[in-house]
C-alpha cells in the first residue's frame, strides 16, 4: 500500500460525495412540508411572519441556487445553521458525537465479543448441538427488529421488574464511580438491543467463514504436524477466516449508524440517528444535508479502512 | 336570568351591596360556573382577590431535582422565535411575562406589580391604553434590575420586521411607552377590547434589553443569549442541548418568596408520547411529561402502575369538521376550491344538515378520547363564557334520511343518494392520526347508511399542516369536500381566532393560501357581526355577541364542532401542578412543589 494509492482513493472519493448532495438535497426540495409547519396552525401569528422566515432563511429561491450556496458555503467549511433551533450544524452535531459513539462503539464490540468465540466453536463442531441452539438464536436475533427488541426489554427490566431506566439521558447527577455506574445502567439496554442485532449476523457470517477455511488442505497440514485442536484454530484457522468477516464489520459501521435511528429514538438516546430523525421531521435541511453528509463519508471512510485491512491481513491481495 | 340582571348583580358587588360569595352562588343557581363569574367580574372591574394560595413549602429550594419529559424537546430559547409550544415552554422556564393566564382564564401579575383594571386606573376608559406597573427590585440573573427601558425594548425588537419574530403579531399594531422606570403604557389604534396580548402570557416573555440590544433586527441570530438565556425566571441556565437537553438551578435571588421549590429542572426531549407516559405513570423515572396525544385507555392502563395520575386541563382546541363551500373538483385560474365556483352538492343546506346529523360525537367522545376529549357541536367552545348552549347536538341517521328524501335526493342503483345526475359522493380528509381515523371511520359508516359515499382521505401531520404553497394537500388549500382537525384560540379570548369566517380572510391563490378562512365562508351579515364585536368594551355583550357567530356558522353549517381537546399531562403523585390550556405549560413553574 503507498500514500498514491490513499491519495487516488480519496480523491476517488469525492465525486461521490458530491453525487450524493446532489441527490439529496434535490429529493429534500421536492419533498413536502416546511420548517415552520406549527406556525401555520397558530392562529395568533401572523402569516407575513411565516413568509418572512421563508424568505429570510432562503427558502424562496430556486432549488439549484440553494444547492450551489450551501455546497460553496461548506467547500469552505461553514455547514450552515439549523432552521429550527437557529444553532449552527456542526456544533449541533458535535454535541451528539461523543453519546453516539460510546453506545454505538460499546454495541461493535460487544456484537464482535459475543460473535467471533460462538462462530468459530460452532463452526468448530458444526451440526452439534452447541452450533444448533447457536444457529437458532442467530436466526432469531436478526430476524427480530431492534424496535422490537427494545420494547421488549423496556418491558421486562424496567416496567416489570424496575432494574433499569429507559430514558437515556447526559444530565447524570453524581461524580466518579456513581457516575460511572449511572452511565452504565442507562447504557445497558440499547448496547444490548443494537449489539445482538449485529451479533447475531455476524455470527453467521464467522461461521461460514471458519467452515470454508477448517477443510483447506493447510489445516489438515498443521493438524497432521501433531499441533494441538486449540492452537490449529486460534492461529491457523480463525487469523485466515477473519479476514472476510473484518471486511463485512468495516462495511457494517455505517449502517449501524443508520440501525441506531430506531434504537435511539425509543431509548431517548441523544445520538446522530435521533438528531437525523428530528431533522426530518421538522424539514430542518440543513441538518439532514449536515448529517448525511457525515453519514456518507462514514461510508466512504469505512471503504478505504476495509480495504487497507485487507492488505494487512492477507498480504496476497496488493493495494494499487 | 338576563344581562340586566347579572349587570344588577356586578354593580351590586361593586358598592358593596352584594358580597362576591353570594354573587358566584347566584350565578351558579343560574348555570353559570364559578370561574365564569370570576371572569365577569374581573372584566367589569371588580378588583380581584388574589386566588387563595396552596403553595405549601416554607422556604426556596431544598426540593432535588425537577425532572420533565417533552417528548418534543425545546429547539430554541429565545421567546420571540418560538415556533412552537415546545420552544415556548423552553424559554419559560427562564423567561417570565408581565403577566400569565391561569387554567380559567384569568390573569395572574407575574413581573407586573399588579394587573391593570378600571379601578386602579391601568385601564383607559375608550380602551386604547393600558398602563402596567412593574414590580420593583426584580433582577436579571445577572444581577442587572429589570425596568421599563427591558419592556419598550421587547416592544421594538419584536416589531421589528427585520427581527422576523414569531411573536410579531402581539407587537406590531401597539405602541408602548415608558412612563417611568417601573411604569409602561401599551396605547392601541382602536378601542380594545382584549387588550392583554403584549407582554402576557406564552408570547409575552421579557428578553433583557443590555444582552439584547446590540442584536435586533437582521442580526438576531447572531447573539450569544439566544442559546445562554439570561432571564427573571425560577431556574438560572444551565446547559442545552436543542431536541435533546435543557437544564437550569435555582434561582437564589427569585422574585416570589419561598419559590421555587427544586433545585434544579431538567427537560429531556426525545422519543414518543406513550413511553413519555410509561416513564411518568408506569416507572417514576421523570415527574411531569407534556402532551400526552396517548389514547385515553392506554393511559389507563399506565395508570395503573401507580406512579403517576393524568392531569386534564380545559382548552379552546376543537376537533372540528369544515364543509367546503367552493368547488373542489373544477379548476377556476390555476386554483381550485376557488370562490367563484360553488360546491355542486354541499351548497345544498339540506346535505349539510344531513351529514352534521351524521356524526356520533358521543362515540367519539367515548370509544375514542375518553377523558381527554368533550362532544361538542359547537367551534366556539371556550372559555366557558364563550360557550353556546343554542344548538342541539344530535345523531339521528332516520332524520338525516328524511332531510335528504325531502330534499329529493333519492338512491341510485348503486345506493348513493343522487339528483340531477350529482351523487352525493364526498372526500373527507384529515391528517394521519390514530383517532382521527376512527373518527373518520365512526363518520363514513353513519353516512353509507343514508346513502352518501364518502371516501377517506389522510395526509401526513408534516404536509397537511405545513404552509407549503405548491402542495394540493395541506389543509389551507381545502382541495376536498370535507375536512377535520383540531384547532384553538391560544389566548382566553376568541377575537384573533373567530376571523377563520370572516370574508376578507379567505384564504386563495391571490394570497398564497395564507388566510384563515378556510371553508370560504362568506356572509355578510356574520363580517358585520365581528366587526361590532371587536369593538364592543363590555364583556358581557361581547360574549353573546360571539356565541352569536359561533351559532351563525354553525347553524350555517360552514363548520361543526367534534370534539373538544382538553390539554392532558402525565403528573407524579406528589407533583403539585397547575396546567392552564390558556399558557405555557411552565406559566408556574415556580409554584410547582411536591406534596410529602
Amino acid at each position: 500500500m503507498s500514500i498514491a494509492f490513499l491519495i487516488r482513493r480519496i480523491l476517488n472519493a469525492i465525486p461521490s460525495l458530491l453525487g450524493i448532495s446532489v441527490v439529496l438535497f434535490t429529493v429534500l426540495a421536492l419533498a413536502p412540508g416546511d420548517p415552520f409547519g406549527e406556525l401555520v396552525t397558530n392562529p395568533n401569528v401572523p402569516a407575513e411572519v411565516r413568509l418572512a422566515l421563508r424568505a429570510k432563511f432562503g427558502l424562496d429561491d430556486p432549488v439549484y441556487i440553494r444547492y450551489f450556496r450551501w455546497i460553496s458555503a461548506m467547500v469552505q467549511g461553514d455547514w450552515g445553521f439549523s432552521f429550527v433551533s437557529r444553532v449552527n450544524v456542526d456544533t449541533l452535531i458535535l454535541q451528539r458525537v461523543p453519546t453516539t459513539i460510546a453506545v454505538i462503539g460499546a454495541s461493535q464490540i460487544l456484537a464482535i465479543l459475543i460473535a467471533i468465540p460462538v462462530g468459530v466453536l460452532a463452526a468448530a463442531r458444526p451440526y452439534s448441538l452447541f452450533d444448533q441452539i447457536a444457529n437458532t438464536i442467530a436466526f432469531i436475533g436478526f430476524s427480530l427488529p431492534t424496535f422490537f427488541t427494545g420494547l421488549l426489554l423496556i418491558l421486562v427490566f424496567s416496567v416489570q421488574l424496575d432494574w433499569l431506566p429507559f430514558v437515556f439521558t447526559t444530565e447524570i447527577r453524581g461524580t466518579g464511580w456513581a457516575w460511572v455506574w449511572a452511565y452504565v445502567r442507562q447504557s445497558i439496554m440499547p448496547v444490548t438491543v443494537l449489539g445482538l442485532f449485529q451479533g447475531a449476523a455476524l455470527v453467521r457470517y464467522v461461521r461460514s467463514s471458519v467452515l470454508e477455511v477448517i477443510k483447506l488442505d493447510f489445516v489438515t497440514t498443521a493438524r497432521s504436524k501433531g499441533i494441538g485442536e486449540r492452537k490449529v484454530l486460534v492461529l491457523h484457522v480463525v487469523r485466515n477466516a477473519l479476514i472476510p468477516v473484518v471486511t463485512l464489520v468495516a462495511l457494517q459501521m455505517p449502517i449501524v449508524f443508520g440501525g441506531a435511528i430506531v434504537t435511539e429514538q425509543i431509548f431517548r438516546v441523544p445520538g446522530i440517528g435521533s438528531l437525523l430523525i428530528s431533522a426530518m421531521l421538522a424539514n430542518d435541511t440543513p441538518v439532514i444535508m449536515g448529517v448525511t453528509f457525515v453519514f456518507s463519508c462514514l461510508v466512504v471512510f469505512f471503504n478505504l479502512v476495509a480495504d487497507i485491512l485487507y492488505g494487512w491481513l492477507d498480504p496476497r491481495i496488493a493495494l494499487r | 336570568m338576563n344581562e340586566q340582571d347579572i349587570r344588577g348583580l356586578v354593580e351590586g358587588v361593586k358598592s358593596g351591596e352584594v358580597t362576591r360569595r353570594s354573587f358566584v352562588e347566584r350565578m351558579l343557581a343560574v348555570g353559570i360556573a364559578a370561574p365564569v363569574s370570576t371572569a365577569i367580574l374581573a372584566h367589569s372591574g371588580v378588583a380581584m382577590a388574589q386566588a387563595a394560595t396552596t403553595y405549601k413549602p416554607t422556604k426556596r429550594g431544598g426540593g432535588g431535582p425537577l425532572k420533565v419529559l417533552w417528548w418534543q424537546g425545546p429547539t430554541l430559547l429565545n421567546p420571540h422565535f418560538a415556533t412552537g409550544t415546545k420552544d415556548q415552554d423552553g424559554s419559560r422556564v427562564f423567561y417570565e411575562p408581565l403577566a400569565a393566564w391561569d387554567p380559567n382564564g384569568i390573569m395572574v401579575p407575574i413581573l407586573a406589580a399588579e394587573v391593570p383594571t378600571r379601578e386602579n386606573g391601568g385601564l383607559a376608559a375608550d380602551g386604547k391604553s393600558a398602563t402596567w406597573k412593574l414590580k420593583q427590585g426584580v433582577k436579571w440573573h445577572d444581577g442587572q434590575p429589570f425596568t421599563a427601558d427591558d419592556v419598550v425594548f421587547n416592544w421594538e425588537y419584536a416589531r421589528d420586521p427585520a427581527t422576523a419574530a414569531v411573536t410579531s403579531g402581539s407587537y406590531k399594531d401597539v405602541t408602548v411607552e415608558k412612563v417611568n422606570d417601573y411604569t409602561v403604557k401599551v396605547s392601541f389604534p382602536v378601542s380594545k377590547p382584549f387588550w392583554a396580548d403584549a407582554f402576557v402570557g406564552a408570547t409575552g416573555m421579557i428578553i433583557p434589553k443590555h444582552l439584547f440590544k446590540d442584536f435586533a433586527g437582521a442580526k438576531s441570530r447572531e447573539a450569544p443569549t439566544n442559546l445562554k438565556p439570561v432571564g427573571t425566571g425560577p431556574y438560572i441556565f444551565k446547559e442545552f442541548k436543542p431536541g435533546d437537553l435543557l437544564t437550569g438551578v435555582i434561582n437564589p435571588n427569585y422574585h416570589m418568596a419561598n419559590r421555587p421549590y427544586f433545585d434544579s429542572i431538567e427537560v429531556k426531549g426525545g422519543g414518543d408520547a406513550v413511553s413519555a407516559a410509561r416513564a411518568v405513570l408506569q416507572t417514576g423515572e421523570y415527574d411531569f411529561a407534556w402532551n400526552m396525544q396517548v389514547e385515553d385507555e392506554v393511559l389507563q392502563r399506565l395508570e395503573k402502575g401507580g406512579k403517576g395520575r393524568v392531569v386534564i386541563n380545559e382548552s379552546g382546541s376543537i376537533e372540528h369538521i369544515q364543509f367546503n363551500t367552493t368547488d373542489p373538483w373544477t379548476e377556476v385560474d390555476g386554483e381550485r376550491s376557488s370562490i367563484k365556483t360553488v360546491h355542486p352538492t354541499l351548497s345544498d343546506k339540506a346535505v349539510r344538515d344531513a351529514i352534521a346529523l351524521l356524526i356520533d360525537r358521543e362515540s367519539v367522545e367515548k370509544y375514542i378520547y375518553g377523558r381527554t376529549g368533550f362532544a361538542s357541536v359547537n367551534y366556539l367552545v371556550n372559555p366557558p363564557r364563550f360557550r353556546s348552549k343554542n344548538i342541539p347536538m344530535e345523531f339521528n341517521v332516520d332524520k338525516a334520511i328524511d332531510i335528504l328524501e325531502k330534499a329529493g335526493w333519492k338512491k341510485g342503483a348503486d345506493g348513493i343518494r343522487e339528483k340531477g345526475g350529482k351523487k352525493l359522493k364526498f372526500v373527507y380528509q384529515t391528517s394521519i392520526n390514530q383517532p382521527r381515523q376512527k373518527t373518520q371511520a365512526i363518520v363514513k359508516q353513519a353516512c353509507q347508511k343514508a346513502g352518501i359515499d364518502i371516501e377517506i382521505k389522510s395526509v401526513t401531520a408534516s404536509v397537511y399542516f405545513s404552509s407549503d404553497v405548491a402542495n394540493p394537500d395541506t389543509y389551507p388549500h381545502f382541495y376536498t369536500d370535507l375536512q377535520m382537525y383540531t384547532t384553538g384560540p391560544g389566548f382566553p379570548d376568541p377575537g384573533v381566532w373567530m376571523q377563520s369566517y370572516l370574508s376578507r380572510e379567505v384564504c386563495q391563490k391571490d394570497n398564497k393560501w395564507q388566510g384563515r378562512n378556510i371553508t370560504r365562508y362568506r356572509n355578510k351579515a356574520w363580517d358585520d357581526l365581528y366587526f361590532k364585536a371587536e369593538e364592543e368594551l363590555d364583556p358581557i355583550k361581547r360574549a353573546a355577541m360571539y356565541i352569536e357567530l359561533n351559532d351563525m356558522v354553525v347553524r350555517d353549517r360552514a363548520v361543526v364542532g367534534v370534539i373538544g381537546r382538553a390539554g392532558v399531562s402525565a403528573v407524579n403523585n406528589k407533583l403539585q401542578v397547575n396546567p392552564s390550556g390558556w399558557d405555557s405549560n411552565f406559566w408556574d413553574l415556580a409554584s410547582w412543589y411536591m406534596d410529602a
